[in-house]
């Protein structure tokens, strides 16, 4: 579904990724973990199609098709939904217009019908109840004024509504208590299966025990550096990146010289 | 020739209608009228057309205007026909439509409902040829010659316009809308809506006033409008204009609050070549309170200036300000702000804010809030932001599918939609938002909600 092959990209003049390798099945949940600054989130971007981040060399394919050529809104259209870091504050536009907009505008490019108000209102509403969102955030404007928690479930909410082939989720535990955090897992362990994947991007480990990945991925400094199953989080977290660094550094040390 | 001779040439044709009009003119008979309208043509052609020297005017060129030779309009209402009122009268709420053209008041095309005892509504024409007496302690009483070269020329060319007076302690449940409409059929011609509007003691109402261009042609609009309000009223007035493309609208909005009166003012100007709208309120009696919100849309090489004065004059009374402007392609705007609290005006709560959104690399934008505070015991805060549209809140709605056009218009929809969102009257809002979302998506192309 998603191949990435040697991707550099730049931010303002500075090359941040130096060459990502990835490939993604249909159906499979991979992680992403790094530490900061390793540029995870840019990697994020740059699948979604945020302006001022540059490519450099290699290339994105979906579905075999260059994803790079594609505008932001076109990506959306074929299914690939970015969950944000931190979600923007829209004043003065409603979370449900713009949802309504948005799934529409899906619609539309895959030749469905686009739904009224009323038929987009109890399809809301039955998604609500992945995130158990109150229905009152829904005539509220876009993110404004939501608490950290409040923010990420109306990403993963507005993940249901869309139904993305493939969701890139940055850092979507990130400000999360406890509580929050189970909730959002949740959400998406509701929406994982079938033909959907899912790249969840996040600097810790804590998010795989309630999102159990199939891969993981380990991002350092703009480069790919381990890839392994689930057991690799673990690994992460008991021996933290530098020491898994020193680790793989010594063992490349060792096999060279072999 | 100087800038100022090139402008004081376009008086010619003021002078050699006002011999003409005021010979015709309705309550000619009245001494006192034909005084006042002559100490307008007089004052207007000592000041001649404001330079941009005059620091009230250093923001418009009204040179374009000054050009024309603009003609009275005459009082034929044909080519207007009730379907064109339409998409202007407000279908949910109860409403009593004045309908002017060329600014002369249509009976033909205006309905007034039954109104209770007290209330007066109809064309000041009629009632300066009917009871001018009533009228002399009020008219051209707040709205001075003096302030304005243009209210100069309106008061020289009083002739119709709205009469509403509302006698003490009643409230009008019907909306009073003023609708001015210029055919634009005949090319050049000028008209010069007076409205006055008396609210008696502890009385409520709601005036709404657009205007409207049919044809597109070339048109000057010079209207005033002077609300004097009693101890205790409350008036809710709102304005929408949206003129042809190539006409001039000038505007006074005069409001005189009492001790304990309430007034807001929405506006929203969408039309017009070159436009300039004056809101002034003088808080004359203790603890009163105003409101003042407006929104000007321009695009095209539209010009649109927008002007307040909030002038304190008595304890315990407070203001607010929210102007917002969205400038597209080469338009260009102003805002000035002005806030007077004089030295009794201990307690005064004066805020004001003026927000703008510039949609391309050539609009221009001038904003100048003055605050001249002469008590020290008071609460006075301004604002002004010129800013563009934010490319996360874009790129957010961008990857959730909706395109870029559409996530533009929307963007710039909620930004402006705050001073429509602020206006009291629920049908009127849901009116002005339709027209707002008309005026944002017609080149985008959008779907509208």
């Amino acid at each position: 579904m998603l191949e990435i092959r040697d991707l550099h990209a730049n931010v303002e003049g500075n090359e941040i990724l130096h060459g990502i390798n990835l490939k993604v099945h249909g159906g499979e949940v991979h992680a992403i973990m790094g530490p900061n600054g390793s540029g995870k989130s840019t990697l994020a971007k740059v699948l979604a199609g945020r302006e001022g981040y540059e490519v450099t060399r290699g290339e994105v394919l979906y579905d075999g098709r260059d994803l790079l050529e594609m505008l932001p809104e076109e990506r959306a259209r074929e299914g690939l939904f970015l969950g944000f870091q931190y979600p923007v504050e829209i004043p003065g536009v409603s979370n449900m217009y713009f949802l309504k907009a948005a799934l529409n505008a899906v619609r539309k490019h895959r030749g469905e019908a686009e739904l009224d108000a009323l038929e987009f209102l109890e399809l809301a509403r039955r998604k609500m109840k992945v995130v158990e969102m109150e229905e009152a955030l829904l005539n509220r404007a876009v993110n404004e004024g939501f608490s950290g928690g409040e923010k990420k479930r109306n990403e993963v909410f507005q993940m249901a509504v869309l139904e993305p082939r493939l969701a890139v989720l940055d850092e979507t535990d990130s400000g999360l208590d406890i509580d929050a955090l189970k909730m959002v897992a949740k959400g998406v362990n509701t929406l994982r299966g079938g033909d959907r994947a899912i790249v969840l991007v996040t600097h810790y480990q804590r998010l795989l025990n309630y999102i159990v990945p199939d891969y993981v991925h380990v991002l350092v400094d703009g480069r790919i550096v381990k890839s392994g199953g689930k057991e690799l989080a673990h690994e992460l977290e008991e021996k933290g990146y530098g020491r898994l660094l020193e680790a793989e550094g010594s063992r490349k040390m060792v096999s060279r010289g072999a | 020739m100087t800038a100022i001779d090139e402008l004081n040439r376009g008086k010619t044709s003021y002078l050699s209608d006002f011999d003409l009009f005021e010979r015709a003119a309705p309550g000619r008979q009245n001494a006192w009228l034909a005084r006042l309208r002559r100490k307008g043509m007089e004052r207007f052609d000592a000041a001649g057309f404001p330079s941009r020297k005059n620091e009230d005017w250093q923001y418009t060129n009204v040179a374009p205007l000054a050009g024309i030779p603009f003609r009275l309009a005459g009082k034929s209402a044909n080519g207007v026909r009730a379907s064109n009122l339409r998409d202007i009268l407000f279908g949910e709420i109860d409403c009593c439509n004045l309908v002017f053209v060329n600014g002369s008041y249509s009976e033909k095309l205006s309905s007034s409902r039954s109104l209770p005892r007290g209330v007066c509504v109809g064309s000041l024409r009629r009632a300066l040829e009917e009871r001018v007496r009533e009228i002399e302690p009020y008219l051209a009483r707040h709205a001075e010659p003096e302030a304005n070269p243009f209210t100069a020329l309106n008061t020289a060319f009083i002739d119709d316009g709205a009469y509403l007076c509302i006698a003490d302690d009643m409230v009008l449940e019907d909306v009073i809308h003023l609708v001015y409409i210029s055919t634009g059929q005949e090319a050049n011609l000028v008209c010069h809506p007076r409205n006055l509007i008396r609210v008696g003691a502890g009385s409520r109402v709601s005036v709404v006033e657009s205007y409207v261009g049919l044809n597109g042609g070339v048109s000057f609009t010079n209207a005033v409008t002077e609300m004097v309000m009693e101890e205790g009223a409350a008036v809710d007035h709102y304005k929408l204009q949206r003129e042809g493309g190539a006409a001039f609208h000038i505007a006074t909005l005069q409001a005189n609050l009492e001790q304990g009166c309430s007034f807001s003012s929405h506006f929203v100007s969408l039309g017009g070549a070159l436009t300039r709208n004056d809101v002034r309120a003088v808080l004359a009696g203790e603890g009163s309170e105003c409101t003042l919100n407006g929104l000007y849309v321009a695009k095209g090489r539209q010009h649109m200036d927008s002007s307040t004065c909030v002038d304190h004059a008595k304890p315990h009374s407070s203001s607010r300000q929210l102007y917002k402007g969205v400038l597209d392609d080469d338009s260009t705007a102003a805002f000035s702000g002005r806030v007077v609290v004089r030295t009794d005006a201990q307690k005064t709560s004066a805020l004001q804010s003026n927000r703008n959104l510039l949609l391309s690399e050539s609009a221009l934008v001038d904003t100048r809030p003055q605050l001249e505070i002469y008590a020290d015991d008071v609460k006075c805060t301004h604002g002004a932001t010129i800013g563009k549209l934010d490319e996360d809140s874009l790129f957010y709605l961008r990857s959730r599918g909706i395109g870029e056009d559409a996530a533009r218009t929307l963007l710039t929809y909620a930004f402006a939609s705050e001073v429509i969102g602020a206006m009291k009257i629920k049908p009127i809002q849901c009116q002005m938002d339709l027209v707002l979302l008309a005026r944002l998506a017609r080149d985008a192309a959008t779907e509208v909600p």
